[in-house]
């Protein structure tokens, strides 16, 4: 059984059709990456995932996701267990006005899930494994905001990790980032992705060849192509999906 | 292009351009040195008046004195009295407006449904237009006697009443300013905050009052400002009494009821018309330091 599977999903912002009859299947401990030009909807469908959309007012969607077999717009799901399991990454890093430390530890903080003690040990290893534990050891208590961009990404990283959710999704997580940055962010995805079933969106092709698994181009909406990277990215079946990774348009 | 410039009308019409523009200029330049002259005016004045008093009576006695008997014999000029008064009746105003006012800006900003959001924020904004006589007028009928019968008290006219009454005609400014503290954090935050599976009171108290925290001082001593220089309706319902409170059940008289009752019948140029202008500069500087610890803190992040 797939990871996230998805069936005949439409999603309308009011009147506009923003994704068409996307079925997909994602699968566990891979790094699926979204391409698509701008406005195609691949942030769109990654907020399906963890049901973001809801914020926004005149969301509408249809058809069938299915998380580890659960439909996500059932009844009986729990929005705050799901966005716990469901983790993501912003395009912009947003870490929270508040020291490191308290960053990392919200997330345990507001599910009630670890005694102040505990804490501690959990925050070194969440930021030990984005790699911020050597560098920052020392400076847990100073505000958050005072880091570079890179490091209050891998923070964001860092963040969702204490909460121990199984699916990361990333919204163009490297594009407020240079390019060292983004090998950085990418090689902890890599990391990541033995324990973690992650879904990136880029527009960064070459990002999308080099660290994932599976792809899936969208274009207006739709999704046109999807399934593994290296076939994608050499023998891809429509045409569309071959102009743009070419570079004809996008 | 170049025709334009040689035919004599177009050039007159320049040099008017020109001219009206010199002259608007000046007038705006003029206006906003006028609030500033005005603000520098008023100040003197007051300070030339009210120092006038410690010829006749020692700043000691005026600070600390426990008596506010201006037309007795011997005079006796103790603004103390009056200042607790005033402070009583502020602090009881702030204890009931913050949080009624946080939890209001936080009601019309992040928890109504968009399409009554605009109702809510009306309503807040009536309770501003209402001159402050027609409260005091309500509150006297209405309030004082509710207080009275609430904690069996001799008389309704207490701290008590005038707190509450204060605090709502101090909530306009503080909902104000507090919504849009909380408007001015990062969506980004919400995001993140709901994101991590936080529910909308976690992401509120956890997220949005710590990063919009100055706003909310700010508003809170702009409040405050606002509460420290209510005159008329303070004056009906506090009871009037220039003694020292001891609790919000006590009458009170604050420095603004005082200038505002006293000012009539002083005589010009005798010790009570300084002795009220004297207090007028420790109102002045009370509002004053109110209003620039709010800009500190509202300005420090910038």
């Amino acid at each position: 059984m797939s990871k996230i599977h998805v069936q005949d999903l439409n999603l309308y912002y009011s009147s506009f059709h923003a994704l068409k009859d996307v079925s997909m299947n994602i699968e566990a401990c891979r790094i699926t990456s979204m391409i698509g030009p701008s406005g195609c909807g691949k942030s769109t469908l990654l907020r399906v995932f963890n049901r973001m959309n809801d914020l926004i007012d005149g969301v509408r969607i249809e058809g069938e996701v299915l998380i580890d077999g659960k439909n996500i717009f059932g009844r009986d799901i729990l929005l705050s267990e799901l966005r716990k399991r469901i983790g993501m990454v912003f395009q912009r890093p947003n870490p929270f006005p508040i020291s490191i430390f308290e960053n990392v530890a919200y997330g345990p903080r507001v599910h009630g899930l670890a005694k102040s003690k505990d804490l501690e040990g959990l925050v070194e290893r969440c930021l030990s494994a984005v790699e911020l534990w050597e560098v920052l050891k020392d400076k847990l208590h100073h505000s958050a905001l005072s880091l570079s961009g890179e490091q209050q990404q891998r923070l964001c990283i860092a963040r969702l990790l204490a909460i121990e959710p199984d699916v990361l999704l990333m919204d163009e997580p490297c594009s407020a980032l240079d390019p060292i940055a983004t090998a950085k962010i990418e090689e902890l995805c890599f990391q990541l992705k033995e324990r973690y079933t992650i879904v990136i969106v880029t527009h960064n092709m070459q990002q999308a060849a080099r660290i994932s698994d599976d792809v899936g181009f969208m274009l207006l909406g739709e999704l046109v192509e999807f399934g593994q990277t290296d076939k994608i990215f050499t023998n891809p079946v429509d045409q569309r999906t071959n102009d743009y990774i070419s570079g004809r348009f996008g | 292009m170049l025709r334009i410039f040689k035919t004599r009308e177009t050039i007159t019409k320049i040099q008017q351009r020109q001219i009206s523009e010199f002259i608007i200029e000046k007038l705006i330049f003029l206006s906003g040195l006028a609030s500033v002259l005005f603000v520098i005016l008023i100040f003197v004045f007051l300070l030339k008046e009210g120092v006038s008093l410690f010829k006749t009576v020692s700043l000691k006695d005026f600070l600390i004195g426990k008596f506010w008997y201006p037309i007795s014999d011997p005079p006796r000029f103790g603004v103390l009295p009056l200042l607790m008064g005033s402070l009583w009746v502020t602090l009881g105003a702030v204890l009931i407006a913050v949080p009624l006012g946080l939890g209001c800006a936080i009601f019309i900003g992040q928890i109504v449904p968009r399409s009554l959001r605009d109702y809510f924020k009306a309503g807040v904004e009536l309770l501003a237009a209402i001159p402050s006589v027609v409260l005091g007028f309500v509150g006297l009928v209405t309030l004082v006697p509710l207080v009275r019968h609430l904690f069996h008290l001799r008389s309704g006219l207490t701290v008590l009443s005038g707190s509450l009454m204060l605090a709502f005609m101090a909530m306009p400014t503080i909902v104000s300013i507090i919504e849009d503290a909380f408007n001015a954090v990062p969506k980004s935050y919400r995001e993140g905050s709901f994101a991590l599976g936080a529910t909308q009171w976690q992401t509120i108290y956890r997220v949005l009052i710590p990063a919009a925290a100055p706003g909310i001082l700010a508003g809170v001593m702009l409040g405050m400002g606002r509460v420290i220089g209510e005159t008329m309706a303070v004056m009906m319902i506090t009871g009037n009494a220039a003694i020292l409170p001891k609790s919000f059940f006590d009458p009170a008289r604050t420095m603004t009821a005082t200038i505002a009752a006293e000012m009539g019948e002083a005589v010009r140029g005798s010790s009570h018309y300084f002795a009220l202008f004297a207090i007028g500069i420790v109102l002045f500087l009370i509002t004053f330091l109110v209003n620039l610890v709010a800009d500190f803190v509202l300005h420090r992040k910038k």
